[in-house]
């Protein structure tokens, strides 16, 4: 017989269900409780870089927006860097780099503002292309969904980052691709997130 | 100079994303398989809070929404132990749960249910572990509710959980159960998770040396995060 090892198993995963915003985001929910509900702040006061906004939609197989999704946002800053022990070097004071956003209960717009994040050193000493990691929860959905979002305005480093590049359906890497507008002056990244049917979103198993 | 690695999550004790019995699932859920990934610095890093982040009452939900009184219900202590793989402790780390009341009932606007709201329970609190990894809430232990899947489907009573643990591939939110509930095994949420053992792992059990006595009852409750390889052979030149 086999000897056992003694790991333990990870907890497995629920879905977060449909009034996640309790919990997550109680001001949304209809009510007020914490005295700083967390995660609305990404880039802080003093973050270097261009500042951008986020917005898009989560879209389900039938073609419909998700109205009760939750969204979590992970991204270095402007020079490359996580706010981690392990992040690559320092970060300005404040910047946490993280950040979370629901949908609209009514459109399922979501959006954030945080500033572009740099180029992060990835495996083997080859760079990635500057990207936000994105988490996204919701009823309906098992176990959290991680993806990235790249700049269309960053071909260049696009066409060498080492993740895209392990897309080997190369019409799926299009829809890790947010593409620039201009709205009053601010740059804004389009990226609608497809869970299912054409165009589906491609998912990673971190 | 690579980094050690978090453990490859064992998907086949977490829900596919497909579980037709749980209907939501049917269309939010991807066609296509994951790519897998070798972790880098975006995965094996993540975000760090901190108690400046807390209110004091942040993890007392008997205290936190009390208005006039106490909220109605069974006092009840969940506690336990925020560990990784490896059956070290995962200090620091910002846990947060939500909840129904003891009717039921969720504080959303969404939430149409008959059962009463409480004015003086809110149903949300958060902490972060300690050095020793440990956590603890007060709180009121949450009731059954029905869900619009199949007709008659009760969701037993549970408590939301949201873990961050060190990394952002460690982010974890699941579901809390209580020891000896009769509708864990006929909930088709449950039902998603592929393994008994796993559903085990998610079921409190009833903790009578944490309790107070004539004051309130505990729950205690561990969980698990990935644990992450060790370095030995890390810091070798790329190449070798």
């Amino acid at each position: 017989m086999a000897q056992k090892l003694d790991y333990l198993r990870e907890s497995a995963s629920q879905t977060a269900g449909p009034y996640v915003h309790i919990g997550l985001a109680p001001g949304a929910a209809g009510f007020d409780i914490y005295d700083q509900e967390l995660g609305w702040d990404i880039a802080g006061p003093n973050a270097k870089g261009e500042r951008i906004r986020v917005e898009g939609l989560v879209i389900d197989g039938m073609g419909s927006p998700v109205k009760d999704v939750l969204i979590e946002v992970w991204q270095a800053n402007a020079d490359g860097h996580y706010a981690h022990p392990e992040g690559g070097g320092e970060v300005e004071d404040g910047f946490r780099g993280w950040g979370r956003v629901i949908t609209d209960f009514e459109t399922g717009d979501w959006g954030f503002d945080t500033v572009k994040p740099g180029a992060v050193m990835g495996r083997g000493g080859r760079m990635m292309a500057p990207h936000l990691n994105l988490w996204i929860v919701s009823r309906g959905i098992n176990i959290g969904l991680n993806t990235r979002m790249y700049f269309d305005d960053e071909e260049a480093a696009n066409a060498k980052d080492p993740v895209i590049n392990l897309i080997e359906w190369e019409q799926r890497r299009a829809t890790l691709i947010a593409k620039r507008t201009t709205r009053d002056g601010t740059p804004v990244y389009r990226f609608d997130i497809r869970l299912q049917g054409d165009d589906e979103t491609v998912f990673f198993d971190l | 100079m690579s980094r050690a690695e978090y453990y490859q999550r064992d998907r086949r004790l977490h829900p596919a994303a497909l579980t037709p019995d749980y209907k939501t699932s049917v269309a939010r859920s991807p066609r296509y398989s994951m790519i897998s990934l070798q972790q880098s610095a975006s995965e094996i890093t993540g975000p760090t809070f901190g108690h400046t982040d807390l209110g004091e009452l942040d993890n007392d939900l008997i205290r936190n929404y009390a208005k006039e009184g106490d909220p109605v219900g069974e006092r009840i202590i969940v506690h336990g132990r925020v560990l990784d793989e490896n059956a070290r402790p995962v200090p620091n780390t910002l846990v947060e749960i939500w909840q129904a009341n003891a009717s039921g009932r969720y504080r959303h606007r969404k939430d149409t249910y008959l059962g009463a709201l409480d004015p003086n329970f809110g149903g949300c609190g958060r902490t972060i572990s300690d050095d020793q990894g440990r956590y603890s809430f007060r709180t009121i232990k949450p009731g059954a509710y029905p869900w619009r899947n199949w007709v008659n489907n009760w969701r037993p009573a549970h408590i939301h959980v949201s873990v961050f643990g060190h990394a952002f591939c460690q982010r974890l939110i699941t579901q809390l159960y209580f020891e000896g509930d009769p509708l864990i095994p006929i909930c088709p949420i449950v039902a998603t998770i592929p393994d008994a053992d796993a559903i085990e792992q998610l079921t409190a059990k009833l903790d009578l040396n944490a309790t107070i006595p004539l004051d309130t009852i505990a729950y205690k409750f561990d969980i698990v995060l990935r644990g992450r390889r060790s370095t030995y052979f890390e810091n070798r030149p790329e190449g070798n």
